[in-house]
């Protein structure tokens, strides 16, 4: 059995990089399930959890990075060069497990959450549009490039 | 296809989430493009490290052990124990205090058994909904997909006499197409899909700025069912079963329009006589 109390403590977990910050994230976020139970109108119940706990995660960031404030995420800013990485670095760094957490853990939160969804919790696009709220063709487009600086992350780190 | 209309669509084709027709047209380019190859293969190697699990996190014990104490505490607070039980858990995790008018009582423990079943038997997602479920999710997912990838038709007519034949030689089966724009759901066009199994006829039709996917295939079930509406991930889903084959009509349109048109069609298709 998986529960979605696995997914949503992964999702808060990598959001907020840390496991105590993320505990309470996740009982805070059933806590407001519970309260706010009338928002929930049938449905996928995975995904209606997932959205609660990630804007807890967001706004919980938010207010311990209050100068960072209510400032758009800016897509092109943190896009990187279309060049692929070595491929055969890359194949290697990939296998490491300690490297590929720091990888991923490098992303901003907002190309970290659409890997984390679509790659450890095997969400549809259509789901990752719930989840976070945005138009499907974001969605898409976001993942190719959090796609991309992971990769550059992870073959160009030193060993 | 360039390589810059390809970039994007790599990404919706490694997560299959390209409609069929832009999966071959892709793979097409694939074959062709040693670099869009390459980064095909990037996706690939990054997913491989990924699903391995080694970078999933698993729900602590201690939290999974407080969850299921809020939840047991919430259901206290509005079950028939909840002026006698002193609340226990830490103060992150108590409930409100105030206790529930009646008439919100019934929404709050629906709330509460919901939730248990939400966050303690998430498994049980994983058995399988029905057929029709299935279906449909299928059935939005393409029309979404079709709006996305900007693949909405392969053959681009409003003449019923053109939409028709193009899917001679595609799909084994003929199906109905007619243009009702005298009753202002004009056809736009028509192109292959991919649902419940098989390759199925997608015909579009517009209604205003609307798009209205409708997708046929027959069925070996030759019961009707009158078109029953639905919503779902926030489209309107009209399904029904006439003659041997399977309809479902998807839009963003209101409902009674989608249901109008839904009419329209189906009052259009007279019962083939049977086979044999």
């Amino acid at each position: 059995m998986v529960p979605h109390l696995d997914a949503a403590y992964n999702l808060a977990r990598w959001l907020m990089r840390d496991d105590h910050e993320a505990r309470d994230a996740v009982q805070d976020a059933c806590v407001r399930a519970l309260r706010f139970f009338s928002g929930f109108h049938g449905g996928d119940g995975r995904v209606w959890l997932l959205s609660i706990v990630r804007n807890t995660c967001f706004s919980r960031m938010r207010s311990r990075r209050p100068h960072q404030g209510d400032m758009e995420f800016d897509e092109q800013a943190h896009g990187i060069d279309d060049e692929a990485a070595n491929p055969e670095r890359l194949l290697l760094r990939s296998r490491d497990e300690a490297a590929l957490r720091r990888a991923l853990e490098a992303l901003p939160p907002e190309f970290r959450e659409v890997i984390v969804m679509r790659e450890l919790e095997g969400l549809s696009y259509k789901e990752i549009a719930d989840v976070a709220e945005l138009p499907i063709g974001t969605v898409m487009s976001r993942l190719a490039r959090a796609r991309k600086r992971l990769a550059y992350e992870l073959a160009g780190e030193e060993s | 296809m360039t390589c810059e209309e390809a970039r994007p669509l790599i990404h919706g084709y490694a997560d299959a989430e390209l409609d069929l027709a832009s999966s071959l047209e892709l793979e097409r380019h694939l074959a062709r493009c040693a670099q869009c190859a390459a980064a095909y293969r990037e996706i690939r190697v990054l997913r491989g490290a990924l699903r391995s699990g080694m970078a999933n996190y698993d729900a602590p014990e201690s939290l999974r052990t407080a969850v299921r104490g809020a939840i047991a505490d919430a259901r206290r607070a509005q079950g028939v124990e909840r002026r006698d039980t002193p609340t226990r858990l830490p103060s992150t995790l108590r409930l409100p205090t105030t206790v529930p008018p009646p008439s919100r009582w019934a929404t709050a423990i629906a709330a509460v058994a919901v939730l248990l079943v939400i966050v303690l038997a998430g498994g049980l997602r994983r058995s399988r909904p029905s057929g029709d479920d299935l279906i449909g999710n299928e059935i939005v997912a393409n029309h979404v997909r079709s709006l996305m990838a900007n693949h909405l038709a392969d053959v681009i007519s409003t003449n019923q006499h053109t939409v028709k034949p193009w899917f001679d030689g595609k799909i084994d089966f003929a199906p109905t197409v007619k243009d009702f724009a005298a009753q202002g759901f004009p056809l736009s066009g028509g192109r292959l899909d991919y649902a419940d199994g098989h390759a199925v006829a997608a015909l579009v039709y517009r209604r205003r700025e609307h798009i209205i996917n409708l997708f046929t295939w027959p069925v070996s079930d030759t019961g009707e069912n009158a078109p029953r509406l639905e919503r779902r991930q926030g489209y309107n889903l009209v399904h029904w079963r006439r003659a041997g084959m399977e309809y479902w009509a998807v839009s963003n349109l209101n409902a009674a329009e989608l249901m109008k048109f839904a009419a329209l069609m189906r009052d259009d298709v007279t019962p083939a006589a049977p086979p044999g």
